[in-house]
Formats: C-alpha cells, structure tokens, sequence
C-alpha cells in the first residue's frame, strides 16, 4: 500500500484533484479484496463443519464426506480460494444454493428490487425527517421544542429496530387499519403503500444519529460568521437558513449518511423479516435456516460490496460538491 | 464629546452573560455623521460585543441589561476573519448580489450590474466577475474586500469595522485602510473602528475611546489622547505600540 | 524536585467532595445511575421480588391481563410476565456486560497503537476496520451467531469478533491527536519507550472518552442481543431473555399487544440509564 501510493505519487502531480480520485480508488478496491477474503474465510474461521451443520449433527461420515466434495472442502485451501474466486470473476456467483441449485447471484438478484426500494425510501424518509427536526431544534435552542427534539435520540437509542416495528404494525395496521399487516400489495401503488411502514422503521434507527449530528452541524454554523454577515447585511432569515445553513449541514450529513449506510442496509434485512418482505433480508434467514452456505456467502459478499461503493460514491460527491477542495 | 449630529448614539450600555458575568458595564458613545470613532483595547475587553449590539446581533447567551442604542441610518458590518465572514459554499458574486437584491429593491439581474460594479469600486481583479468564485479561493485581502463590498451592498450610514484587519498580512492591512479611508471620503459614511492597535486606530479616526474590562476609562482627541494619556492602561497601550529599540532588545525578541 | 511534564496527565484528583458535588450537578447521570441501580436491583434480587418462577407454567390462567396477582399479566403458557421480566434482565444485561469487556480491551488497545505508531499499523488496522465496517453490523452478527452455533457462545464469539471496532476508531482518532501534542514529542526525543508512553500517559487520556463510548455500545450490544433472541438464533429458550419474549409475544399482537410490548420497553428502558449516563459522563470530563 504505501510502496504503491509513493510511486503514484511519482507519476502524478502530489496535489491534484486526479491523485485524491486515485488513491480513494485504490482504497475502495482493496477493501474490497479484503471483503471477497473475508467472506471465503468466515466459514473456516468460525468454529463448526459446514458440512455437518448442513446435514445434521447425526449424519453419517460418508455423507459428509460427499458433501465436503460437492462444497470443494476437501481441496488444498489455496485451490479452494482460487476457485472462489474464477467463480466469482467469471459468473459473479459465490456458487449455487445447495437446496435449489439455483446461481446464488440470481437468487438475489430476483430478490434486490424490493430491498433496494426499502432502502431508498427509509433513506430519503430519515434524511427529510431529521432535516426537520434539527433544523427546528437547532432554530429553538435551549427552548421547549429543542429540548423534547434532543430527547428523541435519547430514547429511541435503545429501540430494537423490530420492536418499533411491532408497534407500528399494531397501531396503524391492526388499530387503524391504514396499511396491511405484511407483505408487499400488487402494482406501483400498491407495493409503495405496503413499503411505507417498513421505510418508518427502518427511518427510526438512523433518525437519532442523524439527528444529534445534524443538529450539532447547524449550531456551529449559525454561530459562524458569515451568519452573522448576512443578518447584518439584512438578508431574511429564511432565506440564510434555505440557502445557506441547510446547504453548509447537508455535507456533512450526506458523510454520516454515507458511514451509516451499512447500519442502514442492516436495520433493512431484520425489518423485512418483521413485515414479511421478501427482499434479500427474507432469503438470508431462509438461507439460515436450510444451511444454504454459497447463497449466504453471496449476500455477505453483495451488501459489503454496496456498502463500499456507497461509501465511495457519497465520498466523491461530497468532495465534488465542496468548493473548499478545489483550486488548492 | 457630544456630536451635534449624532447618527450613532448610546447611552449607559450594558451587557451580561446569561450566568449573570458583566461583560460591558455603562458604555455610552455618540458618532457624528461622517466622524470616524476609534475604540481600543484589548482582547475581552467588550469592543467587540459592544459592536455587535448596536447590529443588534448579540451572540447566544449574552444579553442587553440596560441603555439605549440609538442609530439612524443603516449600520454594516466588517469583521476579523474575511474568510469566515463568507458563506464558503457560495459564489463570492452572488453573495454580493444577494445582498443588493434584499437591500436595494432592485431585479435579480440588475442586482449582479449593481454587484459587479461594486467590486470595481473595491478594486478586485476582473477574473472574479466572470467565473464564479468561491471564497477558498480568494486570498485573504480579496475576501475582505467582498466583506467591505456587502457592507456598502447596504448603503450604510454607519460602518463598523471589527478588526478588519488583524487577521492580514501587513501590506494588505494598509491597503485595506486605504481602500476604508478613500471609500469614507468618497460615499461620507461614519466609521466606527475596534481594534486592540493604537497606531491604527489613530491613523484612521479623529477621536478614541479606550476600553478596558468592559469598560470606558479614557476618551477624547486621538492627538491629546497620544500626548497625555491620563489613565496608566492608556500608557501601557501607547508603550506597547511604540517599543523603543532598547526594550526590544532586553526583552529578547 | 520539580514535576516533570510527564507527570501532569497522572496528578491525583483526591478531592472527593467536589466529585460527589459535580455528580450531583450533572442530572443526567444522576437520573441514569439511579435507573440503572433500580434495573440491577430488580435483577440481582429477582428470586426475592418474585414468588412464580420464569418456567412456571400454569395452563388455567394463560393470556391473563395486568392484575393484582400477575402485575404485568400472564403469557401464553400462564408464565407470570413481571417475572419473566427481570429474570430476562439478569440474562441479557450479564450477556451485555460480560460481552462487553474483550472488544473494550482490544479496542482500546489497538486503537491507541494505531493512533500512537501511525504509519503500517494504522494502515493495517484501518484497513480491517474498513472491511469490517463494510459489513452491514447485523448482517455479520446474524451470520456470525447462526456459525457458530445458537445460545450465548455464538453471542460472545460474535461481539469479540466485530464490537472492538468501534473503539478502535474512536481511540485512534484521539491517540493521533495526542501524538500530536509538543511533550509527547519531547518524550520521545528524551528516549522514554512508546510502551511507557502508551500505558502511563495515553491510556488515562484516551480511557474517559472509551467509557462514553462504552455506554452508548452496551445500548447497541443489548439491542443486537435482543434481535438475535428475536430471530431465534440467540439465547434459546426457555432461558427468558427479553427478545423471545417479544417474538412469542408476537403471535398474539392483536389480542394482548403487551406480551410484546413491555419487554420491547424494558430494553427502551435499559437504553435511556445508559445513554444518560453516558451523556452524564461526557459532559463531567468535558467541564474538567
């Protein structure tokens, strides 16, 4: 890494926007290859026979033998790596599901749609929420409304992401009536109103964290100077809180969006189990639960890749976005 | 030292912090219309929240106790850090725009004529026009002038200047003052200057106040007050400004 | 002879009086230590408070609602809801404590060596953390804990695997930063060992802001806790523990909503004592 990054430093120019692009390119990728390692070896790390945990405590040693042959357990750990990972360039496909023989990369590529959908909507869903809250606690502070919107994060800290769920559930679809129970309706519409529980929930577990930051973000920024410049210069107050102080917070909340995004995806595959989505968060537990290892490989291996892409996606566009980086 | 015609008056100001700490006790100034006003001493000493309360701009937690602020005409505001001052995400020209839209009633395009015109005024190099610039990309002389611009943006009567240059490099500091002096004589605005450099005051104001722990303790003429310095702080700030060779040396600078 | 500058971050505070009085100014700690005394309370004294036992079954009185003799009602097998409660708590809250204390460690300790030495081992400890974070926290858990087997093994070996992360980031920041200062360079220019440096001066400067951040995690450890036992790859029953009971409790949602819902706000509950006291904590050291 660093022999890499001085040579680079060779060949293109030290302070360069090109060079910055580069070497979060070269981050993202090797963590990416740790992340491809890391999900080869989590099943030999972890202590327990795959095999055996597929076919039962009271299998007979020739199935598990004929089972470490169909996994390829019983090659040389490096051909297995190797293979691994020809799979995975080739078919991008962490093997087939061991049930079905289904490709693990179309099992959940039929299943991405919904939880991709879920995603989006709870992450839209928590940034206009906490924009609104912060901005009123951070406009009212040490006022009534600041101190009930700075308790919010205090309790809902400690909110199991699936018992809030529950409770919503109970309230507005067993009480009221307003959505279904489970699963997910029929047509645009329909699957958009079955979702918008679901995205609550999910919204509810980075709300606080959103939140606290946010609000802290827009103090500092309405203590700034060019705060007081624009007041004294007589500009409305509504117009330097729309343009200017939600433009100066969002940076800094799109960074935190981007480092929670894999709580965020997290939150997404337990929420989907307490509404009965079936979303890649549905087949994991299935997976789980019929020992399917390839297909619960390739969900790992699938979402820690999102996850760096995200991050590496929101990185670029915040610094894009900052004219501080530029010219320098 | 009253003014015959006062723009800026105030009468027995006080501040405290909201744990009750004095910050400002019994201040009372009056400025003339076209008068500059010096006011020195050193860091903490009030000058600045002095300055902020006649914008009415008090930062959190502090609060008027009691006097009165009287101010005719419009007052603007320069500050320490020029960089700071402006909204870093922002084009340095439509900031400037923004601020003749609000103030002088006038359409958005007219507004970036009127914006443009003003950064002539002020001297700043053509490129800025053009390509929209930000702040981060400005040197620090550069930004204060943009700061000076938005102030005028607001036709003020009064301009108060928060050690507008303390924060510069020394060739920069005088063309600041410069471009401050020509711009009073030309447009006839008062100034009011804090600063914690007697030199500067002096050079730049006709009269001084000397502040010191939230306190006045010496007014008048900036010449007399140079002469005769009555209150031993005063000494001391004269000192400072003028060290004679000798005691720079024994100091070990 | 003079104290040395190294000796400054060490200085005895033997002013108990005024802790006890800053402890008694800050009402955040001060409310979230007496919820936390309350919770442990009922906990270590369940055996005490209780006269039913969490097993105990009784098939004429199930689904009971909140009364005089089952204060919180009954579940579907008659078992007495208060009861099964703070048993619950001595497993879940013994799980998070006990779960706790390896990441902590580890943690700390990587994250000062990685803050302190910079260079390979930040790059090195950086990079697993930034693959370890790719990971969605629940993802690895869930996959980690089915691994390794259900029950509470599965959750230690789960948390020593992924909680020190945490730690190890926020402790690298603040080591870095410490590195930074002029003494610490004088120290070393002096030919005082990093390890020497590491132990005696770094770690009480780093060791409050790790006890923040050890509260907030506890909230994060016990709600993963409960997650599991919900999803049924936690603690198996009929251990009680606070996220079975919200899962068994679910089936009849409609009927008697608070089978699911009290045990839901013990954790709540749990969470609000540690983030106060938490925030109590912060905001002591920050006024020192």
């Amino acid at each position: 890494m660093i022999k890499s990054s001085n040579l680079l430093r060779k060949f293109v120019d030290i302070d360069s926007p090109r060079r910055w692009l580069l070497l979060a390119l070269i981050r993202a990728a090797v963590v990416i290859i740790c992340v491809v390692t890391a999900v080869f070896f989590i099943i030999r790390i972890v202590p327990g026979d795959p095999a055996k945990m597929i076919l039962g405590e009271y299998s007979t040693p020739e199935a598990i033998e004929s089972m470490h042959h169909t996994l390829g357990l019983d090659l040389p750990l490096w051909e297995q790596f190797v293979r691994f990972v020809q799979n995975l360039l080739i078919n991008g496909d962490t093997g087939s599901s061991i049930i079905s023989g289904t490709s693990s990369r179309e099992l959940i590529a039929e299943r991405a749609p919904v939880t991709l959908l879920l995603i989006a909507m709870a992450s839209l869903l928590a940034i206009l929420i906490s924009l609104v809250l912060a901005t009123l606690a951070a406009t009212h502070k040490d006022r009534l409304l600041d101190h009930m919107i700075r308790i919010f994060p205090t309790i809902t800290l400690g909110m199991p992401v699936f018992w809030v769920g529950l409770l919503l559930i109970l309230i507005f679809s067993v009480r009221l009536g307003w959505f279904p129970v489970g699963g997910v309706g029929e047509g645009v519409t329909g699957t958009l109103h079955s979702l918008i529980l679901p995205a609550i929930t999910v919204a509810f577990s980075q709300i606080p964290t959103l939140i606290r930051s946010l609000r802290a973000q827009m103090l500092e920024v309405l203590e700034s100077d060019f705060v007081v410049t624009l007041k004294a210069a007589g500009i409305p107050n509504r117009v330097i809180l729309m343009k200017h102080v939600l433009r100066n917070s969002a940076l800094p909340t799109l960074m935190l969006l981007g480092v929670n995004i894999s709580y965020l995806i997290g939150g997404t595959l337990v929420v989907e189990q307490v509404f009965g989505i079936k979303g890649i968060g549905s087949l994991l537990f299935s997976s789980i639960s019929k020992r399917d290892f390839p297909v619960i490989q390739g969900i790992a291996l699938y979402c820690a890749i999102s996850v760096v892409i995200i991050s590496l996606l929101i990185e670029i566009a915040s610094w894009r976005l900052d004219p501080r980086t530029k010219g320098k | 030292m009253i003014s015959m015609n006062p723009i800026l008056e105030i009468e027995g100001l006080s501040l405290a912090a909201k744990s009750k700490k004095q910050l400002v006790t019994n201040v009372s100034l009056s400025v003339g219309a076209g008068e500059s006003l010096g006011i020195v001493g050193e860091s903490g000493s009030g000058k600045s929240l002095t300055l902020r309360s006649i914008l009415g701009l008090l930062p959190r937690g502090v609060e008027q106790v009691s006097g009165v602020i009287k101010c005719d005409g419009r007052a603007a505001m320069i500050f320490q850090d020029p960089r700071g001052a402006l909204d870093p995400l922002c084009p340095v020209v439509r900031q400037l725009a923004e601020v003749v839209y609000y103030r002088q009633n006038v359409s958005r395009r007219a507004s970036r004529t009127i914006a443009l015109e003003l950064l002539e005024m002020l001297g700043l190099p053509d490129s800025l026009k053009h390509t929209d610039r930000y702040p981060s990309q400005l040197s620090g002389g550069q930004c204060q002038r943009i700061v000076i611009a938005i102030a005028l943006a607001c036709k003020p009567g009064i301009l108060l200047c928060d050690e507008p240059t303390t924060a510069l490099d020394v060739t920069v500091q005088q063309q600041i003052i410069e471009t401050i002096t020509r711009l009073q004589s030309e447009l006839g605005f008062a100034i009011v200057f804090v600063t914690h450099n007697l030199a500067i005051a002096a050079a730049m104001c006709s009269k001084l106040c000397v502040m010191k722990e939230g306190k006045i303790v010496e007014r008048g003429d900036s010449l007399s007050l140079l002469q005769n310095p009555q209150d031993p702080y005063t000494q001391m700030l004269i000192n400072a400004v003028l060290p004679l060779p000798e005691f720079e040396r024994s100091a070990g600078v | 002879m003079k104290p040395t500058l190294l000796d400054l971050p060490l200085q005895a505070d033997d002013k108990n009086k005024r802790i006890i009085n800053r402890i008694l100014n800050t009402p955040s700690l001060l409310v979230g230590s007496i919820m936390l005394i309350i919770l442990v309370g009922l906990a270590v004294l369940a055996p005490f408070i209780s006269p039913y036992h969490p097993s105990d079954q009784n098939l004429y009185a199930i689904l009971q609602p909140p009364s005089s003799e089952h204060w919180l009602g009954t579940d579907q097998l008659g078992r007495d809801l208060f009861t099964r409660l703070i048993y619950a708590a001595r497993t879940d809250l013994k799980i998070m404590v006990l779960a706790e204390i390896i990441p902590f460690c580890t943690g700390v300790f990587l994250g000062m060596l990685a803050g302190y030495y910079g260079k390979w081992i930040d790059t090195l400890i950086t990079l697993v953390t930034d693959t370890f974070i790719a990971f969605p926290f629940y993802l690895i858990v869930i996959i980690v804990a089915f691994a390794s087997g259900a029950g509470q093994r599965g959750l230690y070996i789960t948390f020593i695997l992924v909680g020190w992360i945490v730690y190890a980031r926020v402790i690298k920041g603040l080591s870095a930063s410490f590195r930074k200062q002029e003494w610490v360079a004088s120290a070393q220019t002096l030919g005082i060992p990093g390890v020497k440096i590491i132990l005696r001066h770094l770690l009480p400067n780093v060791l409050p802001q790790a006890v923040v951040v050890l509260m907030t995690d506890m909230v994060g450890l016990l709600v993963a806790i409960v997650t599991l036992g919900y999803l049924g790859i936690g603690i198996a029953p009929p251990t009680p523990d606070w996220g079975t009971m919200i899962s068994d409790g679910q089936s009849f949602i409609t009927t008697a909503w608070w089978l699911s819902a009290v045990p839901g706000l013990a954790v709540v509950y749990t969470g609000i004592a540690l983030s106060l006291v938490g925030d109590g904590l912060a905001d002591l050291w920050r006024r020192k």
